[in-house]
């Protein structure tokens, strides 16, 4: 038997101590996220207008002022959009036989080994894979969609990665529920495992587009490049929006400056409205709305 | 609707572990049957035998016959989730749909299965939620989900659940373990107006409650740590109580062990 005892100094001081280090490191890590912020919304906002939003550089010389960036957001949004509709599917469904079918066997650790090779594969070597065998090897020129397929092969694996995780947290208890009514089991996962992980699995969705959307290395050896409009992500070279900032950045002169930062600034503002959406339809979609 | 249940030389195995041993016993229809005996007598793995939940169960199987009616179970030109059908289960903890409304998950059963008109939908939920004795207390509010009811209430709701796709038969893993005594009592009144309709198997760590609602008892036990779980003894429940003709029976009814 021990007595019961004051809590002592030490221990006081020890749990104050600990208490400002966690603060510290708190503002430690919010200060770059703030202070790039800060410096994308100051230096973006001088060109962050109208024009900039509706208008491609064609015709716009090295120091020309004006000019715009709609074909580089066209281009990103056609690219993420084919990137995300290949590698969605493909991820959440193999997400979905890892944890409901492939359960330990060796086909299933044999994929899970090379998810996280892949989670490991610099995005310029995605883009020199598809350059190399989809420009070079079949011959196919440069488009948005060859970006596509770069892009999707770095989302894939974070994709995979997130659904599983969230599939795995679905309880057991649900699944058997679902079988003792006489429900079959792929019904189950379609209708009670993917709803009750809905929530979470968009997040992971989310946070690869996030990911992607920023990559420029895959896309210089993959879409090419563009001062023109391109609607087409099937047919020629398009533009980017990372392209659009590393191109704007590299000239000498502050009306490209300028152009690169309000790229910047509309790439970080499509990112967080994907995201926005992404909450609003898990919003909708959970449970505890209606109570 | 209800049927009797016969189970001859029934093993059931945990990948090379033996669970259960040589069970047979029959489960007569409109009528509450208990299975009592100490923890990891392999009571709930016997229960989930009887509806082929226990396959689910990577690396599970089973060996001998359990007829329905006559008609083997396990028959390898059966189909597994018609057999689930038939046989219905509620769970130790209640586990409604987290994503569901109380109205969807009473309809899952239906709704998951294949097409059913609406108004047939809503009147088969009303009839299993006033049949679990829940229409009462949450009819005003069937939008609402599932899991924001109390502990009883979800307990009952999984019943309903579970009544709503018509089974034979009724499988009750513990269904009172979670829960408070009048949720308890409420989900025992229940049984007894079930057992007009269908076959009812509970599994139960509770004595008073096998006494109270069962109509046959039967006292599960194992030999040993490690060893299979083999049924000691079954009788009605009345002489069960009162005189088993088994010592461990006796035994684990006054409380001696277990």
């Amino acid at each position: 038997m021990s007595a019961i005892q004051r809590i002592s100094t030490g221990r006081r001081i020890k749990d104050r101590v600990v208490q400002g280090l966690v603060y510290l490191a708190f503002a430690l890590a919010v200060v770059p996220l703030i202070s790039v912020l800060w410096l994308v919304i100051q230096n973006g906002l001088a060109r962050f207008d109208l024009e900039f939003l509706t208008h491609s550089m064609r015709g716009i010389g090295a120091r020309d002022a004006g000019g715009g960036a709609y074909h580089a957001i066209i281009g990103t949004l056609e690219q993420v959009l084919l990137a995300s509709v290949i590698a969605v599917p493909i991820g959440v469904l193999t997400a979905i036989y890892l944890v409901e079918y492939g359960t330990g066997g060796r086909l299933s650790r044999t994929i899970s080994f090379f998810v996280d090779v892949m989670t490991g594969v610099p995005s310029i070597v995605a883009g020199l894979f598809i350059f190399a065998f989809w420009i070079l090897f079949l011959g196919i020129p440069f488009s948005g969609f060859a970006g596509a397929l770069a892009l999707s092969i770095l989302m894939m694996p974070t994709v995979v990665r997130s659904a599983e995780e969230m599939l795995r947290l679905v309880p057991n208890d649900l699944r058997e529920a679902s079988y003792a009514l006489g429900v079959p089991k792929w019904r189950t996962i379609l209708k009670v495992v993917l709803p009750t992980a809905l929530t979470g699995i968009i997040t992971g969705v989310m946070l690869a587009i996030a990911r992607v959307a920023g990559e420029t290395a895959p896309l210089l050896l993959t879409v090419f490049f563009t001062d023109s409009i391109n609607n087409d992500p099937f047919n020629g070279p398009q533009m980017g929006l990372p392209l659009y900032v590393f191109d704007q950045a590299a000239r000498p002169n502050d009306t490209a400056i300028d152009r690169a930062w309000a790229g910047a600034l509309t790439l970080i503002l499509i990112v967080m409205l994907l995201n926005l959406v992404a909450r609003l339809i898990a919003w909708w979609r959970s449970p505890s709305r209606a109570r | 609707m209800s049927k009797q249940i016969q189970v001859s030389g029934l093993d059931a195995y945990y990948g090379s572990h033996k669970a259960i041993e040589d069970v047979s016993m029959t489960i007569e229809p409109r009528s509450v049957t208990a299975f009592i005996g100490p923890s990891g007598c392999g009571k709930s793995t016997f229960l989930r035998t009887l509806n082929r939940m226990h396959e689910v169960i990577p690396g599970a199987r089973v060996e001998g016959k359990v007829l329905l009616d006559g008609e083997d179970l396990y028959s390898s030109d059966i189909e597994p989730v018609s057999v689930r059908r038939a046989i219905g289960m509620v769970f130790q903890r209640p586990n409604p749909f987290p994503t569901m409304s109380i109205y969807e998950n009473v309809a899952a059963g239906l709704k998951l299965n294949g097409r059913v008109s609406k108004s047939e939908t809503d009147g088969i939920v009303e009839e299993s939620l006033k049949g679990a004795n829940l229409w009462n207390e949450i009819k005003d509010r069937l939008n609402k989900p599932g899991a924001g009811l109390s502990g009883g209430q979800q307990q009952r709701l999984c019943i309903a659940r579970a009544i709503a796709v018509k089974p034979q038969v009724l499988l009750m893993d513990e269904p009172c373990s979670a829960l408070d005594p009048i949720s308890t009592l409420a989900i025992e009144d229940l049984m007894t107006k079930l057992k007009d309709e269908y076959t009812i198997v509970i599994v139960t760590h509770n004595m008073q409650q096998a006494a109270r609602v069962s109509d046959r008892t039967a006292f599960f036990n194992l030999a040993a740590q490690g060893q299979p779980g083999k049924v000691v003894e079954m009788d009605d429940t009345s002489r069960m109580f009162t005189n088993p003709s088994q010592k461990a029976t006796e035994d684990y009814i006054t409380g001696r062990f277990g």
